[in-house]
Parts: structure tokens; C-alpha cells; sequence
């Protein structure tokens, strides 16, 4: 389960989608989750999830390693699922026991927040398994650039950010380790009330933290070593730079919010 | 010619702080060290835990300044912090932990991470990094992320870091205390190979004794002193001083020392297996074994 999380798990192929500028990768993605929240009826459900398998078609990405990113949030997604079947008032009443009221607006609404959600996650995991943690950090530090004017450290929270998404998949095989050999030793992770579950996770947490700190400390070291001094006077291995290929993936992004916008008020489902 | 590294007298001292910040003692974890390295020589620097060898390697990158005495590299003085960068370009380090010395997600962007650092332009960082991957055999390599790798190929992938920001020396912290049998070997044959080929300095610092054979010469640590020095053969033929010293001495070694007390006149200093299988066939064949 531990294994599952696709954030910041790059998938190496040779495709379109890889090769974008990352900086229309990121706005892409962006726009494409505002996109999201720009409709309300169900075409607009059924426009978003085509252009969303016609990218990961481009990117050669295996659809299932796409998938994968949504089961951690699958607690999130059932419980606002369920409030929103709940919460939700309308007038075609399916059920009514007790307090609980089940109305046929309610399931629509719960269905497609769930979507949505799903769309969210998937779409911002298709962005960071095309696109390497250093060129998605090249690309966020591009494009705050403007803030650095009010003393923003642009380019030390990018180089952060792309530290620690460099350090999550050996961090996540620690907490596996430690907590095999937590297992081993007999602790249990799996019964018991929620407070003693909770509780049966500090010994899981403490090793991590002190063996983080320690990595961070020892790769501090080594890019000291390497002559790291802060953005000044850096150079970049691979600079962005637009291409034809990059123009044409935004006009293609707007093309794709104004069918979205303009269908919800078109057509008639 | 004037020596690459030239370290005189140097100290370096720990305190130890209680919560307050107070000093309530002192470690002297280097305790007057004199070492002369000329370019071009493959060194190699053996202790067992504890014997201040890995301060010294942080010395020779300027990662730590002296408390007394002066090290020089490539003639510049790494107690002035003006010379930090100068220093760390011409003496590359290496450090023991694979995962924790990588960057990037990505091999080739790793290894342009220090290029990228020194200002280097993007067509020149491109240049040195295939030639760093190509010299460390990782060429092929390069489009993967280093936790598909093993630990020998990390390994090797950091020293192609190191050598993209083209050194003149590669120090090598215990590269390999963390490697299998089979990394280890890759990574010594890798440092070896850019010593004969590209002639760069390389100080191997280790605690493994086989792997100094290959050296050109050989200081021995303890308690923060260099207590032998010599080529790795002068070193071996005392190798029951070296027990003192917390190392362990190879099978070989131990062999040749266990026949010599059983009256069996042979060489104490043998290297190399194949050394002392063929001293040994030639006293059977000369039939004067006792």
C-alpha cells in the first residue's frame, strides 16, 4: 500500500507529452483544474475525462500507474462522497430513515464532486509522472519568478521543493523498513481501537524523523561539496525555452477551456 | 614539484556542548598531521572507525577548517573561506552514502548539478556530462532515476558528478562501506580507471585493507595520527601492527602471517591471492617446505 503514492514518481518515455516545455505542463495542468470547477452539467464531465485519456494516450504513460495515485485518497473521496449524498437537499426524496435524507440530487451531486475529485488527482499525477521533479521545480521557479521583486527566495524553495521530492520515494522505503522491523518485533499496526493505532505509529514516525535529519544533514554535505552557493551566478543544464510544440500545446489547453465553457451553455444535457 | 596537498601540523578539535552550549569537552579527532600528495598519485588513507579519517577528508574539501596548522590544496589555503570554491572544484568529494549525495531524479541532471553551480554554460555542462557518464561506465544510464540503480551504480553516478565539475582530485570518503561485494569492486575499478586514464588525484579513504592494494601509497590513522605510512607492500609487511590499529587484515595476509609462525619462510607482504598461490606451488615444487 505504502508503494502506491505516484506523486513525484517519474515515468521515463519518449512522448509529446514528455517533452513539453514543463512550464505548459504545470499552467496546463493548472487551468485544467480550474476547468473543472467552470461546469456543472454532465457533458462537461464527459469533455474533461476525453481530453484527459487523449493526454495520457500521448503520454505513453501506462494508464494503471495513473490510477494508482488515487487509492490514498480514497478515505477523502468516500467521506465527501457521503457528505455530499447526505447534506445535500432536493426534491425527488428516494429515502428518508431517521435523519438521514437520500435525495436524487444528492446522488448527482455526490457523483459528480467524486469525479471531480478523481479528475483533480489524476490530472495533476499525469503532470508529475511525464514531467521529472527537477524540470517541474525549473518550471515553478520560472513561472514565481516575478515574486522574487518582493524577496520571495524563489529559487530556494524550488531547489526544496525538487529535494524533497527527490527524497519521498527513499523515505517511503524507510518507514517501510522500519516498519517491517517494527513487525517483526511484534508491533501491531492493524487491530485495535483508533486512539491505539494512532499511538502504535510513533514508534514508526520517531526513526523516520531522526534518520531524515540525518540524510538532510549528510546531503547538505554533498552539495556543499558540490559548489552549491544559492540561484547567484548558476546555470541551468537544461533551460526552458519555448517551442513551436509549446505554442501549440497552449492554444491548445485555451481551445479546450472555451469548448468547456461554452458547452455547459449549449448543449441541452 | 610542488606537492597537490600539503597539510602541516593540522588539528582539528570537537567540543562537546551540554544543553547550555557550554564547552565541557574536547575530541581531538586530528592531532598533527603532516601529508604530502602529489598530483597524479593514487593515495589511499586507512583507519578503522573513529581514527579522524573522515574529518580529514572534509578538510581536504574545505567542509571543515582547521583549529591548528594549515592544509593546502592545489596551493590554496582552505582556512581563508574566499578559497571554499576554488577548493571544492579542484578536489571533488564522494561521500559514503549513496542516497544521500544524489540531487536529482534523474542521472544526467545529477551529474549537472555541479557544472550548473560553477556557472558553467548549458552546451558545456551537456559536453562534460556524457564524458563523465561515458569515463564511469553509466552512460546508458542516464535517463534513469538512481533508485532504480544499485548501490555501486549510485555510487559511480556521484563520482561522474564529481568528475563533471573536472577536478584535479576525487577524494573518496568510504565509498564503498555501504556496497556489496560486486559495487565495491566497480567503484575501486572506477576510481582506478580515471587515475590511469584521465591522471586525476585520487584519495580513497577506507577501512577495508584489501582495498588499498591498488594504491600508490598508503598513510595509516589512528586516534587522529598517522601511525605507518608507505606503498601499500611496505604497509602489508607490517600488517601485524595493524591490528592494534582496529583494522582487519586480509585472508591472504592473515595466511601468509599464520605459515611464517608455523616456520613456513614467505614473504609477509603478499597483495594478491594469485601472489601467494604462486609462492606456494614454487616451494612445493622446490620441495624445501618443512
Amino acid at each position: 500500500m505504502i508503494r502506491d503514492i505516484t506523486i513525484g514518481q517519474y515515468y521515463a518515455a519518449e512522448s509529446v507529452i514528455h517533452r513539453l516545455d514543463p512550464r505548459v505542463k504545470v499552467a496546463g495542468t493548472f487551468l485544467y483544474i480550474i476547468s473543472l470547477f467552470c461546469f456543472s452539467r454532465f457533458s462537461g464531465y464527459i469533455i474533461a475525462a476525453l481530453f484527459f485519456c487523449i493526454m495520457v494516450k500521448l503520454s505513453k504513460v501506462p494508464f494503471r500507474f495513473i490510477v494508482r495515485g488515487i487509492k490514498p485518497i480514497l478515505f477523502m473521496l468516500v467521506f465527501t462522497a457521503a457528505l455530499n449524498l447526505l447534506w445535500t437537499s432536493g426534491e425527488t426524496v428516494l429515502v428518508r430513515y431517521g435523519f438521514i435524507t437520500i435525495t436524487l440530487e444528492g446522488i448527482e451531486k455526490m457523483v459528480f464532486m467524486a469525479l471531480r475529485l478523481v479528475f483533480l488527482i489524476i490530472g495533476s499525477s499525469l503532470m508529475t509522472l511525464a514531467t521529472t521533479p527537477n524540470q517541474l521545480t525549473d518550471a515553478i521557479e520560472s513561472l514565481l519568478k516575478p515574486l522574487v521583486y518582493i524577496k520571495v527566495p524563489v529559487h530556494e524553495v524550488a531547489m526544496m521543493m525538487s529535494i524533497a521530492l527527490r527524497f519521498i520515494p527513499i523515505l517511503i522505503e524507510e518507514t517501510d523498513k522500519i516498519m517491517k522491523a517494527q513487525l517483526a518485533r511484534g508491533a501491531d499496526f492493524e487491530s485495535g481501537s483508533i486512539i491505539h493505532r494512532i499511538k502504535s505509529i510513533v514508534p514508526i514516525i520517531i526513526p523516520l524523523f531522526v534518520s531524515a535529519a540525518r540524510r538532510a544533514s549528510d546531503l547538505a554535505l554533498a552539495m556543499d561539496a558540490r559548489c552549491y552557493h544559492g540561484g547567484a551566478g548558476r546555470t541551468k543544464m537544461k533551460p526552458l525555452e519555448y517551442k513551436r510544440q509549446d505554442i501549440t500545446a497552449y492554444i491548445i489547453i485555451f481551445c479546450y477551456m472555451a469548448v468547456i465553457i461554452i458547452s455547459g451553455r449549449v448543449l441541452p444535457f | 614539484m610542488k606537492p597537490f596537498i600539503k597539510a602541516e601540523d593540522l588539528v582539528h578539535e570537537y567540543s562537546r556542548r551540554d544543553e547550555e552550549g557550554n564547552v565541557i569537552g574536547i575530541n581531538r579527532a586530528l592531532d598533527g598531521i603532516n601529508i604530502e600528495v602529489q598530483a597524479g598519485d593514487f593515495i589511499a588513507v586507512l583507519g578503522a572507525n573513529g581514527s579522524g579519517k573522515s574529518t580529514f577528508a572534509k578538510h581536504l574539501n574545505a567542509l571543515l577548517v582547521p583549529t591548528e596548522g594549515t592544509l593546502y590544496v592545489d596551493g590554496k589555503d582552505t582556512s581563508d573561506h574566499k578559497n571554499d570554491l576554488l577548493v571544492r572544484q579542484s578536489a571533488g568529494m564522494v561521500f559514503q552514502n549513496p542516497d544521500n549525495q544524489i540531487v536529482s531524479s534523474v542521472v544526467e541532471e545529477d551529474v549537472g548539478f555541479g557544472p550548473e553551480n560553477m556557472g558553467v554554460p548549458s552546451v558545456e555542462i551537456w559536453k562534460r556530462v556524457e564524458e563523465s557518464l561515458k569515463n564511469t561506465g553509466m552512460y546508458e544510464y542516464r535517463k534513469e532515476s538512481p533508485d532504480h540503480l544499485s548501490g555501486g551504480q549510485k555510487q559511480r553516478v556521484a563520482v561522474a558528478g564529481i568528475m563533471a565539475m573536472k577536478p584535479k582530485c576525487i577524494i573518496l570518503d568510504e565509498p564503498t562501506a555501504m556496497l556489496d561485494p560486486e559495487g565495491r569492486k566497480s567503484v575501486i575499478k572506477t576510481a582506478r580507471e580515471l587515475n590511469k586514464k584521465e591522471k586525476i588525484t585520487i584519495i580513497l579513504i577506507t577501512h577495508y585493507m584489501e582495498e588499498v592494494t591498488i594504491a600508490d601509497y598508503v598513510y595509516v590513522m589512528s586516534s587522529g595520527q598517522v601511525r605507518m605510512e608507505g606503498t601499500p607492500r611496505q604497509v602489508f609487511a607490517r600488517s601485524e601492527e595493524m591490528v592494534k590499529y582496529r583494522l582487519e587484515i586480509p585472508e591472504v595476509t592473515k595466511i601468509a602471517l599464520e605459515l611464517n609462525r608455523k616456520g613456513i619462510k614467505i614473504p609477509k607482504d603478499i597483495l594478491y591471492p594469485e601472489e601467494l598461490v604462486d609462492i606456494l606451488l614454487k616451494i612445493k615444487s622446490a620441495g624445501t617446505a618443512v
